[in-house]
Order: structure tokens, then C-alpha cells, then sequence
């Protein structure tokens, strides 16, 4: 009997197999830290007498938290700078690695660890964030956990888990130009639901997922969280070993041959079965939108707001009838005619650097909308000074966006940059939830060459929607292949 | 963890589905360093409605939630769970709650009981009828009683006997440190550490 690609990976983590119901207790290869979820943990540790015990294992950064303007200064906000204090302090006496504001290496937790070759193939990856789904992307078993979770894996560098039930999402075919993996996790989540992953972990497979760059599987394993799952699995190929040789973390010479054969077993076997199968078909996907508070009620973008009165389910319905009222919208209305206030561009979902060169295509040349605000934070100081070296701030900042430092940013707005009651953005981010990104705000969730378009035109709009560019254009800016180039080696 | 058998408290009809952890407690409220002090979070945008129901003077005590299906989606912060805790809550059942909302429940001494959704709504319909009903949970017998209604909800058996223990997961573990140790000496060369950093 075949083995999927996640059962693999499990079954080489167990170090002791559960009996009589208990949980397999599990090996934790990577444990990632940063400010919000971790304080209580060290308290925890600190008031027991435990050490880390596998501090090679763990890293931490700051990204919640960090403001991405006047960076050299203390952080203005006294809660805030606590939080992001604490955690210096707690690094410092536990001796744990940390990449601090204003390092090279800082950044939002799940671009940092890709990017430092921390993340590879077959590991298991934890972090106190639910979107440690994003090293999925590498066929890692990675996943959110907890603060009590987050003490665990310090003291015993393991977890007691049940073990996950599988789910194939099999898309095949080619995706039709001006559409990308942010289009694909969206339709994927309105197609299953916010609750259809739940106890699962996906595996997502077929042809137009083994022909996406490791940043457009890293987007799409990033959202599996949104449609319940614990994480998202894409099984290594050439594309990951080539993003991550080289790498810092990387193994080399005779190491890395050993790491490249193991990982090339790190299949679903052909005679393996998933608990459930589900099929899309990438040819007939384009733009995607979501239209309510949860990540599930999305639409293509030529659709309009549905009516929440055609919904058969009555607990669907009430639920797209609060969400309408919230979002302050009408069934019927085109979805391109709904004018947003801003267009935020980053996060863990959308803003590593093939995210900024799609984007910046899209824009070189024009000018925003005069209504728009519009924010680009790029997910790590490294994809910041990779996106300098090749002229995208200059394209953001001649189109009038703003060019800011590395973090989470307005994803859910912990630091300064949200949303004032009642603004509207398109986001590139993970979460359409009521007040995600400020008291009052409106999400709607976009890919990158949507909310470039949105910028350009004011309201939700495709880069098809566009007049040909007429303004001076960066220097030969191309919206960028599917492999795209990596940062921070 | 304090041990959790029976708890009797004023039963809270939460009428929402997808109640996701930013609304159970935003992220503005995610500051704090301590484990306690969360409960002005809890519900902090709905409960500025005077019509919410935790605004309501009967419900306010309450100590049961009883919510829509998928509860607590979303970001993985237990300050959700210690919002609810904070604010006095023992108890929340659903007939379907987010894997990692469930996971931080059991750490954390807050019983997540899945009931049947057509359960839910009878208990929903009690509670609105005589508002500020208690609700009887009992973690051995895996029922809950409201007035003349009893309902069963299910929890894992492994959860069960941790909250009816009062056991701690670590030191639970910790028994078994030869096993993690034995591990620790078969894994491959190739694996990456942060340490030294590069």
C-alpha cells in the first residue's frame, strides 16, 4: 500500500507512536519564533527551570509588530515596543538566534526562513502563526501551533499530534495569462470552503502546480490555513532543489547529494489513496475576488456581488447577508465597479519578490488613481534590497505608491499602517475578516496584478482592464515568468 | 492546568458562524506579555453593539457559549482561548471548531464540545426563550443539560483525560526523553541548524 507524500513525512518524525489513543509524539526540525505568540512560552519555561533544548533549531525575528516607516527610531507605539523589547530580552537569556528590526536578515517569519535555506524538503516546520503553512511550498510538514505549543517544542523539541487526514487538490492544465497562484488558493478555498480543510492536510498536485516557481507554491500552501487546513503540501521537485542550493542553511558537496536522494522519494507513491480528492481546472480560472469577511466567499472578478437571498443553505445565507451589510454592498453590483480606498501589497501571502516584479510591471509607467492610497511592504529586508537593486522601488514610488520597510504590515494591521473605519482596500494578503486590518476596515482579498490594476484604476480591475502604459517606464520591466529569481542567498 | 469535570454557568447563544480568532479577540489586543489580562479583548468590536448579546444583562455572567459552526478559523493566537478564560468562559460548543482553536482549547483548560448542529439550535431556542439559563457540562458523561434538554457532545479521549486530569503536556513528554534523545542521534547529516548562523 502506497504512502501519500504527507504520511511520509509524518512516519519519519515519529518518536514514539501513540498507544491507546494517545497522540504519535512528533519531531520538530524547525521551530520559528517572533514577538506576539512567544512571550507567555518563555514565562512558561522561565517558571518551570527548562532550557531550549535544541537551540540550533530555533530562530526568531520580528514582523507583527515592526513599523515599516522611521525604522531607526523607538518604536512609537509603548505596547508595541514592550512586545518587541521582550522578545530581545527572552532571546538574549535563552541564547536564541534573532534577527532584530533594522538586520539584514529581518522580516516576516515565513519569508525569512525560505529565504535563509532554513526551509527544506521532508522537515517538520512549526511557528506560533497559522500561516507556517507557507513551507509547504518545500514538501515540509509545516504548521501553526499555539503558545502552550510554542513552550512545548522549546522544552522537548516535540509535539503530541494525531495524526492529519489526507486531501489531493489536483489542478491541471495551464493557467491563462494575467491570472497566478493567488487566483488558484482563492478559488480552491471558495470551491471547499473555510471549514472543508479542517483535520486535514492538502497536498496540492497536478500539472499547473508543478509548473509554479517555489514563491507562487510558497502563496498558494500559505492559504491552506483559510480553507481549514492545519497545512499544505507540494512535493519537491528540481524547481525547490534549485531554489534551495546555494542557500545558506543549505547542505553542500556530498551532503547535499545525500539530501537531493532522499528528497527525490518524497512522493505521493502512484498506488497511494487520499482520504479526499478535489479538481480544478487551471484553463478555466481567471482573477479571483473575494466579495465578504471570510477568505471562502470569493468570486472571478468579471462576477458581481452575489445575492445572499439565491443561497440555498440558510446558514450561508445569513452569513453572506452579514457580510454584504459589513462591507457595505449591494447584490449585483459588478464586482469592477467597487472602489477601494487603498491597495496594500505584501504580506506573507504575496510579498516576496516575484510578488513585487509582477506587481511593479503592472504599474511602471502610470500613475495611481488620485483616491487610492497604496502601500508596498516587502516581506523581508532582503526582498527590499533585492527589489532596489533592480529599480521596482523607483517604479512604485514614481507611480505615487508608498515604498516602506519589511513586516506584516497592514496584513493585520498590529503596527501603524491600517485601515480607518469604513475604508475599503484590495489586499494581497491572506485575511478578509471584519476589522483585520483596522476597527471598521473592508478587505478584498486580490493577487498582486489585481491590486496593481486596482491602484491604477481605482477600482477592482485585472491588468487586462488597462489602456496601454504611456508614462516613461523603469528600466525593461516585464511581468515576470513563473520562475522567478531567488533573494538573500 | 486546573482540572475540569463538571461546571454549571449561564448559557451565551452565539448566533454566528466563521467566528474567526479576529474576531474573538483582534490583533490590537495581541500585545500583551502576560497569560491573563485579556478579557477587554473578547468580542471587542461586536461588543460595542448594545445589542450584542454579551451586552445584554442576562447573558453577561454567562460561562457556556454556544456558537455556530466553524468557530474560532483563523490566526493560531491562544489569546483567543485566553480571552475566553479571561472573561470567564469554562466551556464553547459547536458543531465544528477550527483544528488549531481545538488544539489551544485542551492546553489551556477550555473545553471545546462538538455538538450536533441540530443540538446547537435546540440549545439556542432554550437560551433565547429564558435568557440567563444555565447550562449543566458534564466532561464525564459528555452531556449537556439546559433545563429539560440534554445534548451530548464529543471531545477527544486523549483531551478528556488530560482536562479531567489537570495534566500538563510537557511534563507528560518529559517521560519519554529517552525516546526523543534515541531520535535525536538518527537524524540525517544533511538537516539545516540555525546555529551557527550564516
Amino acid at each position: 500500500m502506497g504512502r501519500t507524500l504527507a504520511e511520509k513525512v509524518w512516519e519519519a518524525h515519529v518518536v514514539r507512536a501513540g498507544e491507546n489513543g494517545e497522540p504519535d509524539l512528533l519531531y520538530i526540525d524547525l521551530h520559528l519564533l517572533h514577538e506576539v505568540t512567544s512571550p507567555q512560552a518563555f514565562d512558561g519555561l522561565r517558571l518551570a527551570g527548562r532550557p531550549i533544548r535544541r537551540l540550533d533549531l530555533t530562530i526568531a525575528t520580528e514582523d507583527h509588530n515592526t513599523p515599516t516607516l522611521n525604522i531607526d527610531q523607538p518604536i512609537a507605539d509603548p505596547v508595541s515596543r514592550t512586545q518587541i523589547e521582550t522578545l530581545r530580552k527572552n532571546c538574549a537569556e535563552f541564547g536564541v538566534r534573532l534577527h532584530p528590526l533594522g538586520d539584514i536578515d529581518q522580516g516576516i517569519v515565513h519569508v525569512v526562513g525560505p529565504q535563509l535555506g532554513l526551509t527544506q524538503p521532508g522537515m517538520t516546520v512549526v511557528c506560533g502563526d497559522s500561516h507556517t503553512s507557507t513551507h509547504g511550498a518545500f514538501g515540509a510538514l509545516a504548521f501553526g501551533i499555539g503558545t502552550s505549543e510554542v513552550e512545548h517544542v522549546m522544552a522537548t523539541q516535540t509535539l503530541p499530534l494525531k495524526p492529519f487526514r489526507t486531501m489531493a487538490i489536483n489542478v491541471d492544465g495551464d493557467l491563462p495569462s494575467g491570472t497566478s497562484a493567488k487566483d488558484i488558493i482563492l478559488a480552491v478555498i471558495a470551491k471547499i470552503g473555510t471549514g472543508g480543510g479542517q483535520g486535514y492536510v492538502l497536498e496540492y498536485r497536478g500539472s499547473a502546480i508543478r509548473a509554479l516557481s517555489m514563491e507562487a507554491r510558497m502563496t498558494i500552501c500559505n492559504m491552506s490555513i483559510e480553507a481549514g487546513a492545519r497545512a499544505g503540501m507540494i512535493a519537491p521537485d528540481d524547481i525547490t532543489f534549485d531554489y534551495v542550493k546555494g542557500r545558506r542553511h543549505a547542505a553542500e558537496g556530498e551532503d547535499w547529494d545525500a539530501a537531493v536522494e532522499y528528497w527525490r522519494t518524497l512522493r505521493t507513491d502512484d498506488d497511494a489513496t487520499f482520504d479526499t480528492e478535489v479538481h480544478l481546472s487551471a484553463p478555466d480560472l481567471e482573477p479571483f475576488v473575494t466579495w465578504g469577511t471570510n477568505p471562502g466567499q470569493g468570486s472571478p472578478l468579471s462576477a458581481s456581488v452575489p445575492d445572499p437571498a439565491a443561497i440555498a443553505d440558510p446558514d450561508a445565507r445569513q452569513a453572506a447577508e452579514r457580510a454584504l451589510t459589513y462591507m457595505d454592498l449591494t447584490a449585483g453590483t459588478p464586482l469592477r465597479e467597487i472602489a477601494v480606498d487603498t491597495v496594500f501589497i505584501g504580506s506573507c501571502t504575496n510579498g516576496r519578490i516575484e510578488d513585487l516584479r509582477t506587481a511593479a510591471a503592472v504599474v511602471n509607467g502610470r500613475q495611481k488613481a488620485d483616491s487610492v492610497r497604496v502601500l508596498v511592504v516587502p516581506g523581508s529586508a532582503r526582498v527590499r534590497l533585492q527589489a532596489e537593486s533592480e529599480g521596482l522601488d523607483q517604479v512604485f514610488t514614481a507611480f505615487g505608491a508608498e515604498w516602506r520597510q519589511a513586516g506584516c504590515s497592514m496584513c493585520l494591521g498590529m503596527n501603524p499602517d491600517q485601515l480607518a473605519p469604513g475604508e475599503r482596500s484590495a489586499s494581497t494578503s491572506n485575511r478578509n475578516f471584519e476589522g483585520r486590518q483596522g476597527k471598521g476596515g473592508r478587505t478584498h482579498l486580490v493577487s498582486p496584478a489585481v491590486a496593481a490594476a486596482t491602484a491604477v484604476r481605482g477600482t477592482l480591475s485585472s491588468p487586462s482592464d488597462l489602456e496601454p502604459a504611456t508614462g516613461p517606464g523603469g528600466p525593461g520591466l516585464e511581468v515576470s515568468s513563473q520562475q522567478g529569481a531567488s533573494t538573500g542567498r | 492546568m486546573e482540572k475540569f469535570s463538571t461546571h454549571t454557568g449561564v448559557g451565551v447563544p452565539l448566533r454566528r458562524s466563521n467566528v474567526d480568532t479576529d474576531q474573538i479577540i483582534p490583533a490590537v489586543y495581541l500585545k500583551r506579555v502576560t497569560r491573563t489580562g485579556f478579557e477587554d479583548g473578547l468580542f471587542a468590536a461586536w461588543r460595542q453593539d448594545p445589542a450584542f448579546v454579551l451586552n445584554q444583562e442576562a447573558y453577561k455572567a454567562g460561562s457556556v457559549l454556544v456558537a455556530g459552526p466553524d468557530f474560532g478559523t483563523g490566526s493560531s493566537r491562544e489569546h483567543a482561548v485566553w480571552a475566553l478564560n479571561d472573561y470567564g468562559f469554562r466551556v464553547v460548543l459547536s458543531s465544528r471548531f477550527a483544528d488549531i482553536f481545538r488544539g489551544n482549547s485542551g492546553k489551556a483548560g477550555l473545553l471545546a464540545g462538538i455538538v450536533e448542529q441540530a443540538d446547537i439550535e435546540k440549545l439556542w431556542t432554550a437560551l433565547e426563550s429564558r435568557p440567563g439559563t444555565e447550562v449543566t457540562v458534564d466532561l464525564t458523561a459528555r452531556t449537556a443539560v439546559c433545563g429539560d434538554l440534554t445534548v451530548g457532545f464529543e471531545v477527544d479521549d486523549y483531551t478528556r483525560w488530560r482536562l479531567l486530569e489537570g495534566l500538563d503536556d510537557i511534563g507528560l513528554t518529559l517521560r519519554h526523553v529517552d525516546a526523543v534523545t534515541a531520535f535525536e542521534s538518527n537524524r540525517p547529516h544533511f538537516l539545516p541548524t540555525t546555529l551557527p548562523a550564516r
